[in-house]
């Protein structure tokens, strides 16, 4: 194998390859190294990098792992030991985690090799990765355009193959949606089946890491990894794991796949609704059988998330206070003033507006009026899934109602970036797992293609559910062998020195 | 009825701690007052008798973690291995 064809290796191709000797974890790490080295600065995936720790992290990891010698690129809300983690914030800017999170704990002793820290929306809050405050990332299928968000750093890094795979941290669709942008896999598991514990909180009750990559098998092979039981965590369950990777090729016949009719709603792309069309008829050809279903509270999801998301953070986020750890602000006449400079300088103007929108929903007169009648209606949202559950094995939809848009189109109204993510967080709401994966291309008006994702909702812990019928999907369509336009410039870059 | 969505956003400010310019507090004035404006359609759902939603807690009990030296490893500011803040007593 050639050095520049590394790279462009998804995972179980990777692992194949280090398994049977023909590479070593030191040469992965190298030819990754100079991908990016030749790639990052017209993407911009990256907030950090410790080649050196990646290098001593390979020479003794073990290959016969089962991620043993794979580098792996986590979002920069997920604590690396001794790394930065600085959740694309000014109040972190100088925070170093002093402790793993579990599921680095977990993909170290499966032999993964911790490398880099990706962009992201401040906070994880945003769904383009704009309102990260230490740059824009680009997308690398339309380098004018978002890669989503807000693990729009995971997305694109693994789009440009510049991350062989990558994890992100899903709250409302922050997997899903840039996967679908970036034109790669991102899969959310069931609330509880992955570890919080080392994730920079969000809003706990939603808050759920899970990996971007190339394929469907890789995402099976790192939850494989990741998910499982954890006392440092009460909300993580203790049901055992499966593995993910068993039953991948299982047919589809027979597979009850419902299409809910409030996703079909207006506010669709023309494109991405005919991708999703086309991917419906290629179900019914590969044998699943498509039934109509009703997820009657849909139209009040966008709203009951924004109320119990924005009340968890500001609660979550009360820790920044310039005392502990992070942004303090300079001289302070007393308490209230450091508190309230510290939290002013730190903070970007989407956190701000979320923690002032949390503070209020939770204040004495409101609380009953939003936050708890939100809590209400998360209940008959969930309540929804359960019925629909009854009579279906998973749904299909699109991930998100339109394709990558450009930088600053929907930066200047939140309640529009808010709506994007109508299909993924009904789902975060009930706690059920999710997938995205690619099923076409839009062709934007300048002609270049941009990905669409399908979106595959499963019951809560099976997991092993809509791997399957994702990877079915997957490997009867060629859409997961398109690669981005920067991937296949080097590609191509790379044809004279095959001949020399 | 339930009262028209009102935010008073200098109020809630206050109350989060959190500094804001005049400008930013009449640009989220405007901005959070049509995210309540929508947040509204949830008095159109019906939720008599439904539980609100909840999560599991655990104990809060002490264990073994961090060093007093890792703890204090991100601190802006310390002494004799303590978080130093402002004088908060006269």
């Amino acid at each position: 194998m050639k050095w520049s064809d590394l790279p462009a290796l998804n995972v179980a191709e990777l692992r194949a390859a280090l398994r049977s000797r023909q590479l070593s974890a030191r040469e992965v790490v190298e030819a990754l190294r100079d991908r990016i080295a030749e790639i990052d600065p017209r993407i911009d995936a990256y907030l950090s990098l410790d080649v050196e720790d990646a290098l001593t992290q390979a020479e003794t990891v073990d290959l016969d792992l089962p991620l043993g010698g794979v580098p792996i690129a986590f979002k920069d809300i997920i604590s690396v030991a001794g790394q930065p983690c600085t959740c694309a914030s000014k109040i972190l800017q100088n925070y170093r985690a002093i402790y793993d999170a579990a599921v680095v704990e977990k993909l170290k002793a499966a032999g993964a090799i911790v490398f880099g820290k990706t962009n992201m929306d401040e906070f994880a809050m945003g769904s383009s990765t704009e309102n990260s405050s230490v740059k824009l990332t680009r997308n690398p299928w339309d380098l004018t355009r978002v890669p989503g968000g807000s693990s729009g750093g995971s997305a694109a890094a693994v789009a440009a193959d510049e991350a062989f795979a990558a994890l992100g941290t899903d709250t409302g669709g922050s997997v899903r949606q840039p996967a679908a942008l970036s034109g790669v896999v991102g899969l959310k598991p069931s609330y509880g089946r992955v570890s919080r514990f080392g994730l920079v909180a969000f809003a706990s009750s939603l808050d759920q890491a899970g990996p971007l990559t190339k394929t469907v098998r890789d995402a099976a092979m790192i939850l494989n990894a990741i998910a499982g039981a954890d006392p440092r965590d009460s909300t993580c369950r203790k049901e055992s794991v499966p593995d993910y990777t068993a039953n991948l090729d299982r047919k589809l016949r027979g597979t009850r796949l419902g299409l809910p009719k409030e996703y079909l709603t207006d506010g669709i792309d023309p494109q991405v609704r005919r991708a999703v069309n086309a991917a419906v008829k290629h179900f019914e050809s590969l044998g699943a059988e498509i039934v109509e279903v009703s997820l009657p509270h849909t139209e009040y999801a966008v709203a009951t998330y924004y109320m119990i998301a924005s009340a968890e953070a500001s609660a979550n986020l009360a820790r920044f206070d310039g005392v502990r750890y992070g942004h303090r602000a300079e001289n302070p006449r007393d308490l209230l003033d450091l508190y309230g400079r510290t939290r002013e300088e730190g903070f970007g103007p989407e956190v701000k507006r979320r923690v002032i929108l949390g503070t209020y929903v939770l204040s004495a007169g409101y609380y009953d009026e939003y936050y708890n009648r939100a809590q209400k209606v998360r209940k008959l949202i969930r309540q929804d899934f359960v019925e629909a559950f009854g009579k279906i094995d998973a749904l299909i939809s699109p991930t998100a109602p339109e394709v990558a848009f450009r930088f600053g189109e929907r930066s200047t109204d939140p309640l529009r970036m808010y709506l994007a993510d109508v299909f993924t967080i009904a789902a975060s709401l009930a706690g059920i797992c999710g997938i995205s994966l690619p099923c076409g291309f839009a062709t934007s008006g300048e002609g270049t293609e941009l990905p669409i994702g399908l979106q595959v909702l499963g019951k809560p812990l099976k997991e092993a559910q809509i791997l399957q019928i994702a990877h079915g999907y997957e490997q009867s369509t060629d859409w997961h062998k398109r690669k981005s336009p920067l991937a296949k410039e080097n590609a191509e870059r790379r044809t004279p020195n095959a001949q020399s | 009825m339930l009262p028209k969505t009102e935010i008073d956003v200098a109020h809630v400010a206050k109350l989060a701690r959190l500094n804001l310019t005049a400008e930013e507090a009449a640009l989220f004035q405007r901005q959070l007052g049509r995210v309540l404006e929508y947040a509204a359609k949830l008095r159109a759902a019906v939720v008599a008798g439904v539980s609100p939603a909840t999560t599991p807690q655990r104990e809060d009990e002490p264990r073994p973690w961090f060093t007093a030296e890792e703890a204090l490893s991100n601190a802006p500011r310390q002494s004799n291995d303590l978080f130093v803040v402002p004088k908060v007593m006269e």
